[in-house]
């Protein structure tokens, strides 16, 4: 295996800014001087179904997307997806969830039930857990819609990249009216 | 420059670094991205045309006019484009022609995974098939100098993930490049009768001759030397996953996969012990080796279905295999994906699958169609959804177009008339659907088709299409009507009715059942998220009251995603029972409710009406 290449595998449920995290993200990698490769499913995205994306860095990337149970770190924006991925991740891998729910139809219809202890079995599994409620951070910059930009916030106190790297890219990436909001969500999750 | 680009960017950019000017493709999941991207660079032509098979043939109207034409669709389009393009690889071309075949192994979008390479071989037309953006970009422009050297099309082939995974490209300055537009009287070479296509026919041998010289020397088929144990022969994709997951054999690796270069096999093989072939879906390289005699491990260990990842090609090469295909360790590697993980205990989770958005125009329809007693053949669209629970409102789907042909084979074989009802959408019908509607009059159909038109081709993205009244480069242009098209085609009974309406939908389809003769319904009402992008949908969301509720679960009948049940022990708030069997009630999320009443329609308890306020 390319023992150099990290992993990150982003998940939850269309709608959720998951393509658009990962997009930053990966910019941010390239502009820190790696080669990147990101790949995704999200044929159905707009229409309720689950969403992935993987982003891969190191010195060289082949595969855009990690075999599974290589996967460093998975940050997920939905609990119920967190525990579909678990097993892409390494044993020593790490968790992002963003804590919240969204039901999938037949838990809607009373067919199913949405898992209650999520977040306890994900801890017996794995030490590095973190659960944050992004959703509320996201409120408090002004606009839930930036659930996504708080999660990388989380997600890139992890990685060892400089804040201006980061707040370059973001600058790039949202129009003037919305970047103040998004500078100060992403800020929030970074300060987790 | 560099920039982070998918393989569908990387193939616009790399078209319009080359100077090409011409596109026509039909869109379709993965390619749709190619001409979205093509078509906003300055100067250039793109169409969306109505199909694969007339964007191929207006592809290569534009290649005899001496143009470079790109012409881009997914795997099952070249289907529909066969007939051209069987017989355009014995005319050759003027100026150039690239035809993209974007394949889908896994089925991510579509409802096979047929192995374009095949069609590669048996019409006689060289492939490129790159690995990541940035060989796609590069790839195209070498297509493009094959296509005219050797006077050939030229397939580029992509598939799902080089199509939409994003890697680094350098940008490069776009060149100009001359063409020699006009028409050139030549019937020995373009008039493909008999007499004139046995010639062409000796042609194309001649050329294949040439390419399989060119493949030997072609700087994109490269030799790799590492561990020399182990050899790899690969293409596309699979070479990255097998790359990432033994960085240290040596590989092959194919940037053309059709015609191979025999010549560099052996070379290769000469210089390594044991070989592996690594592709996806047909065994369409390792079948070619083995007849030179050459013993290579192929779908002896590795799956003939879905796409890999690095975890399948390390399983398949370092796993117990008894040397015997074994379907049973096939499945295994696709479901678990090979890796090695935690040992965590396998949990059953409840999918998520798509389903219509709130406020679809297709949800009233199918609510409709799912409960009279017929069977639905439908076709492909964001409306086959509606073949899952609750609605079931579809019994067939195969592929675009089939389901006028087969609702007409269908109610001439069946006793009892008025049972069969043939639905697609707008874009679909115009793809494909106004010959075999034409084939309901002539042969004297008894069925009735519905076309849903939402005035898009919502499953891709949102394509424009005739119907729309817009071109793919923006510009205002005539629009299809449906109900003159079917009153010229000799339909007698058209009939145009408001999906949102439940009631009158239902009438109006019974009574068409009950006619003699072919019948056309247009179901029409916009996408719910083209209502969203005009801005124009102004419906006020609903909420239920929950004193009101019965708890009847007709509006779960709908399966629209801002209502839920909510089982009365598990409120906060205590409800009135309505009625002594009564358990829950219904509940909607205001938030993304989008207005459309189906369900208000549906409550005889009159327990949902407009959210007041900023509720
Ligand atoms: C031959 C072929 N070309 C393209 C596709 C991809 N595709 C699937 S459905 C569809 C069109 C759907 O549009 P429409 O019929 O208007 O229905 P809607 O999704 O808007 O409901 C396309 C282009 C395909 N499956 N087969």
């Amino acid at each position: 295996m390319n023992e150099s290449v990290k992993s990150v595998l982003l998940v939850g449920v269309g709608g959720q800014g998951i393509i658009r995290a990962s997009d930053i993200l990966s910019a941010v990698m390239m502009k820190a001087g790696f080669d990147v490769k990101k790949s995704e499913v999200h044929g159905m995205a707009q229409r309720g179904g689950c969403v992935s994306s993987h982003v891969r860095f190191g010195r060289k990337v082949y595969s855009p997307m990690a075999k599974e149970g290589d996967v460093d770190i998975l940050v997920s924006f939905e609990k119920l997806e967190t525990l579909r991925y678990l097993k892409s991740l390494k044993t020593c891998g790490k968790v992002i969830i963003n804590n919240e729910e969204v039901y999938p139809p037949s838990v809607n219809l009373g067919e199913a039930e949405y898992p209650s202890d999520a977040i306890d079995f994900i801890k017996k599994y794995f030490k590095d857990v973190k659960v944050v409620d992004a959703i509320a951070m996201a409120l408090r910059s002004g606009d839930k819609r930036m659930v996504n930009t708080v999660i990388l916030g989380v997600l890139s106190s992890y990685l060892d990249i400089k804040t201006s790297v980061w707040e370059n890219v973001l600058e790039e990436s949202f129009p003037p009216k919305i970047l103040k909001g998004n500078i100060e969500a992403f800020r929030l999750g970074r300060g987790v | 420059m560099k920039e982070l680009m998918s393989g569908n960017e990387a193939i616009a950019r790399g078209a319009y670094e080359h100077g090409i000017t011409f596109a026509s493709a039909y869109p379709g999941t993965p390619s749709t991205e190619i001409m979205d991207a093509f078509a906003k660079y300055d100067g250039v032509y793109a169409e969306w045309s109505p199909n694969e098979k007339v964007a191929l043939e207006v592809g290569i109207g534009a290649a005899l006019g001496g143009a470079r034409a790109l012409v881009v669709m997914k795997h099952v389009g070249v289907n529909v484009a066969a007939d051209p393009l069987f017989t355009v690889s014995y005319t050759g071309i003027e100026g150039g022609l690239v035809i993209i075949s974007a394949d889908d192994p896994t089925m991510h979008s579509s409802q096979n995974e047929q192995d374009n390479r095949n069609y590669a071989r048996s019409a006689k037309i060289p492939m490129l098939e790159p690995s990541d953006s940035s060989e796609a970009k590069e790839f195209i422009k070498i297509a493009f100098r094959i296509s005219e050297e050797f006077d050939t099309p030229v397939f580029l082939r992509s598939t799902t993930r080089v199509s939409h995974s994003k890697s680094v490209v350098e940008l490069e300055e776009p060149e100009a490049r001359e063409e020699k537009r006009g028409t050139r009287y030549d019937p020995s070479k373009y008039v493909m009768v008999p007499a004139m296509a046995r010639p062409r026919r000796i042609e194309v041998e001649k050329r294949m001759d040439k390419l399989l010289k060119f493949a030997e020397t072609f700087s994109e088929n490269r030799i790799e030397i590492n561990d020399t144990k182990v050899g790899i022969i690969t293409a596309g994709m699979p070479y990255n996953y097998s790359k990432d997951a033994f960085p240290d054999y040596s590989y092959l690796k194919l940037g053309m996969v059709h015609p191979l270069p025999r010549g560099l096999i052996r070379e290769f093989a000469s210089k390594v012990e044991k070989i592996y072939v690594v592709e996806e879906l047909d065994p369409f390289i390792e079948e070619q080796v083995k007849a030179m005699g050459i013993e290579v491990v192929g779908k002896e260990v590795f799956p003939y279905t879905g796409e890999f990842d690095p975890g399948i090609v390390e399983t398949a090469i370092t796993g117990n295999h008894t040397g015997e295909y074994d379907p049973s360790i096939v499945e295994t590697d696709i479901t678990s994906n090979g890796g090695v993980g935690t040992d965590l205990p396998t949990l059953a989770l409840p999918s998520r699958p798509p389903n219509l958005c709130p406020g679809c125009p297709h949800r009233g329809l199918f609510y409709v169609l799912g409960k009279l007693n017929v069977f639905v053949t439908g076709d492909i669209g964001c409306y086959t959804l509606s073949f899952m629970k609750p609605l079931k409102g579809m019994g067939s789907c195969i592929c675009m177009g089939a389901s006028i042909g087969m609702a007409h084979g269908m109610d001439k074989v069946i006793e009892e008339k008025g049972k069969v009802v043939g639905v697609l959408g707008d874009s679909t019908f115009i793809h494909s659907g106004i010959t075999p509607l034409l084939n309901m009059v002539y042969n004297k159909s008894n069925a009735v088709v519905v076309i849903c038109d939402n005035s898009t081709t919502a499953m891709t993205g949102m394509q424009e299409h005739p119907a729309t009244g817009f071109t793919l480069q923006g510009e205002v242009t005539k629009k299809l009507d449906f109900v003159k098209l079917a009153e010229v085609l000799g339909i007698e009974n058209v009939r145009v009715v408001d999906p949102f309406d439940i009631k009158n939908t239902r009438s109006v389809i019974k009574e068409e059942l009950s006619r003699e003769g072919p019948s056309l319904v247009i179901s029409k009402a916009p996408c719910a998220l083209l209502a969203v992008k005009q801005k124009a949908i102004g419906r006020t969301p609903l909420t239920i009251d929950p004193d009101k509720c019965t708890g009847c679960r007709a509006c779960l009948g709908l399966g629209c995603p801002p209502i839920s049940w909510k089982k009365l022990e598990d409120m906060d708030i205590k409800i009135e029972k309505k009625t002594k069997k009564q358990d829950g009630i219904a509940i909607i999320d205001s938030s993304f409710c989008n207005g459309c009443t189906l369900c208000q329609q549906l409550c005889s308890s009159g327990a949902i009406g407009e959210v007041v306020g900023d509720e």
